[in-house]
């Protein structure tokens, strides 16, 4: 028997049970929808995920001032700055340190003619555009220059250059930040969410020198809440943070058995964990959609077997008139395919559609991938050749006459 | 693999059992007879006599219990199923009582069903469906489905089908059954045409002695058993 016939004969045999054979679509149609879904919001996630990994910078530790525990109780860190500009550089100084910038975070209300903005503003150094791999959408960074003698220079980030600015070019200008004058001279290029969920670009660079002179009116010069450093490469992320800690301990004098007044995190590592996080959940969310597919797997096989039971006389006078046991195992393998494909086209449809619709209202992000269709596809297929071959079987196996004389 | 004047149909010490709940049921006790190619056999005998039995493994339908059954010199027992199911496509027609065309098809499509078994592409068969149905004399209702068509209509649909293939034998059983007595006629001068004008083998099973005379040799079973073999005219074979 040619496949065309076949084809067309369970073409045939699904559209006389019209109703019957749309509810057993509709198992696979929304086994399907179901996978590519939430295949597409976990990739989504994971897609986000990692840009936002992408955007922090790479091989990143953060040295906080405080320890994380003292004494077996926690204490708040950063609320007595041990760390000073000098930590900093000396860090820039060991072997596998590309980069340290001492931060002084707070913040602060911009003014710039009629308008003002609060945002966050970090005094820090050059160092810190290198560590978090901030690019210049115009003008420059401020440079050590600048830090040493206290220049009243502002590097702002997109969302203050348009709340602030609008379409005006910002370079050059002059805003006031807590009543104090700086020039603006750059605006740096868009980076997004964080992995936290704050709008990165919703910041103010300024020197470290002037923000505490000017801004902050801190008390403790020459102090830092945190240090920025990125090491040389991965590979050098271990012996970067244990060269940092022996280098602290020794500047702030810390004995043998005495608690840090400082704390090294390794971000990168901290990231890593966030996506690994996401992709169990992606992996997750996969795996239930997974288990409606095999329902709508098991309802196919279900109503095949009810098909076949029906159509023993059909079988028999098929039988009778010429067709051999593969040409009957065929004939219902091939009708559990096309439900089962027809089912997974349908759902595709539904499933990518969804994944338009939750981008479109909820705003989340999605990726319907490649992989992930081929993958319904193929799982669709195997299901129909799985739930399909034991009620076909059981079709072919039929005595002709037997087949024959049943009502 | 025709064995020179051989017969078409030979079966010797045909027997066949069914278990039953009180014991074995013997529906043939051993029959022994042949066919010549171009007969028309009635086969007759009270419900019960095995007399359909006996059709159904001619047709390859059913398997003896014991006994042997060459078909054009062929030991069918030692055909595998799917050679029995090529074997019926190609050398066997069926008419049953009760028509047993698939109610969802159309004519046409019921008559080509036995050519798509035989692997043929759909235009092809389709055409060849046509003709047997103009032959039936049903050409113009090629596209009526069963229900749309009566009685008489339906079993020249399944006549037309059991030609479909060509083949060299039909068998027919109670194909009256279900007809009132002109469409009867109607039918059994299809059959009496075919057999005579196209020389395919016919045999007919049925209880009715009107139908059995269109046949010109008798086969009566009783028990499971032959108890009468007439030919009536010796000189068509």
């Amino acid at each position: 028997m040619i496949f065309t016939s076949l084809l067309e004969t369970a073409w045939h045999a699904l559209t006389t049970h019209r109703m019957r054979s749309f509810l057993t679509m509709l198992g696979m149609v929304i086994g399907v929808a179901a996978v590519i879904l939430m295949l597409a919001i976990g990739q989504g996630a994971q897609a986000m995920v990692r840009s936002s990994i992408e955007s922090m910078g790479s091989n990143l530790f953060i040295i906080m001032s405080g320890a994380v525990s003292s004494g077996g109780a926690r204490v708040a860190t950063g609320d007595a700055p041990s760390l000073t500009f000098d930590d900093a550089d000396a860090i820039r100084d060991l072997p596998d340190i590309m980069a340290s910038a001492p931060v002084s975070p707070g913040g602060a209300q911009l003014i710039y003619g009629g308008v003002n903005w609060n945002t966050s503003v970090y005094g820090t150094t050059p160092d810190y555009a290198v560590v978090r791999n901030w690019s210049m959408a115009s003008g420059s960074f401020f440079s050590d220059a600048d830090v040493r003698r206290g220049a009243r220079v502002a590097v702002i980030g997109g969302v203050v250059a348009r709340e602030l600015f609008g379409d005006e070019d910002p370079v050059g200008k002059i805003i006031r930040i807590k009543q104090a004058p700086f020039e603006v001279i750059g605006v740096l290029a868009s980076k997004g969410q964080s992995l936290d969920g704050r709008d990165q670009d919703d910041t103010v660079l300024v020197p470290i020198s002037s923000a505490q002179q000017k801004i902050f009116s801190n008390t403790l010069r020459n102090r830092a809440r945190f240090i920025m450093v990125q090491a040389v490469s991965e590979k050098r992320m271990d012996a970067a943070e244990t060269s940092i800690n022996d280098l602290l301990r020794n500047r702030h004098r810390i004995g043998l058995g005495q608690d840090d007044d400082f704390t090294v995190r390794n971000l990168t590592a901290l990231a890593e964990t966030a996506a690994s996080t996401t992709r169990i959940m992606s992996l997750l969310l996969g795996a239930i959609a997974a288990i409606s597919l095999v329902v709508g797997g098991i309802g196919i096989m279900n109503i095949m077997l009810v098909s076949v039971t029906e159509r023993t006389r059909e079988i028999g006078i098929r039988m009778a008139i010429g067709a051999r046991r593969r040409d009957v195992l065929w004939q219902f393998l091939v009708e559990a395919l096309t439900l089962s494909l027809i089912g997974c086209g349908i759902g595709l449809l539904f499933g990518i559609g969804g994944a338009w619709l939750v981008e479109r209202l909820a705003g989340l992000p999605v990726a319907v991938t490649l992989a992930s269709v081929l993958m319904a596809v193929g799982v669709s297929f195997l299901i129909g050749v799985f739930f399909g071959f034991y009620p076909a079987r059981r079709a072919a196996g039929l005595n002709p006459i037997d087949a024959l004389r049943s009502q | 693999m025709a064995v020179p004047g051989a017969p078409l149909i030979e079966v010797a010490n045909l027997e066949k059992d069914y278990p039953t709940g009180a014991g074995v049921f013997q529906a043939l006790r051993g029959v022994s007879l042949s066919i010549a190619e171009g007969e028309f056999v009635a086969i007759m005998g009270a419900s019960g006599s095995g007399k359909s039995t006996f059709m159904n493994l001619l047709g390859c339908l059913d398997r003896p219990t014991r006994g042997s059954y060459h078909l054009d010199g062929q030991d069918v027992g030692r055909l595998s199923s799917d050679q029995l199911a090529a074997l019926r496509n190609r050398e066997i027609g069926f008419v049953f009582q009760g028509f047993n065309l698939l109610p969802k098809l159309t004519a046409l499509d019921n008559v080509a069903l036995p050519l798509m078994y035989a692997g043929m592409g759909r235009e092809a068969r389709r055409r060849q469906a046509q003709a047997m149905l103009e032959r039936v004399g049903l050409g113009e209702r090629s596209h009526h489905t069963p229900l749309q068509l009566s009685g008489g209509q339906q079993q020249r649909v399944a006549i037309a089908r059991a030609l479909a293939t060509r083949p060299r034998i039909i068998f027919a059983d109670e194909p009256t059954g279900n007809l009132d007595s002109e469409t009867s006629r109607q039918v059994m001068d299809l059959f009496s045409r075919l057999n005579r004008e196209e020389g395919i083998t016919l045999v007919l099973v049925t209880h009715e002695a009107d139908i059995a005379a269109y046949a010109r040799r008798c086969i009566r079973f009783q028990d499971g058993q032959v108890i009468e073999d007439t030919t009536v005219a010796q000189a068509v074979a």
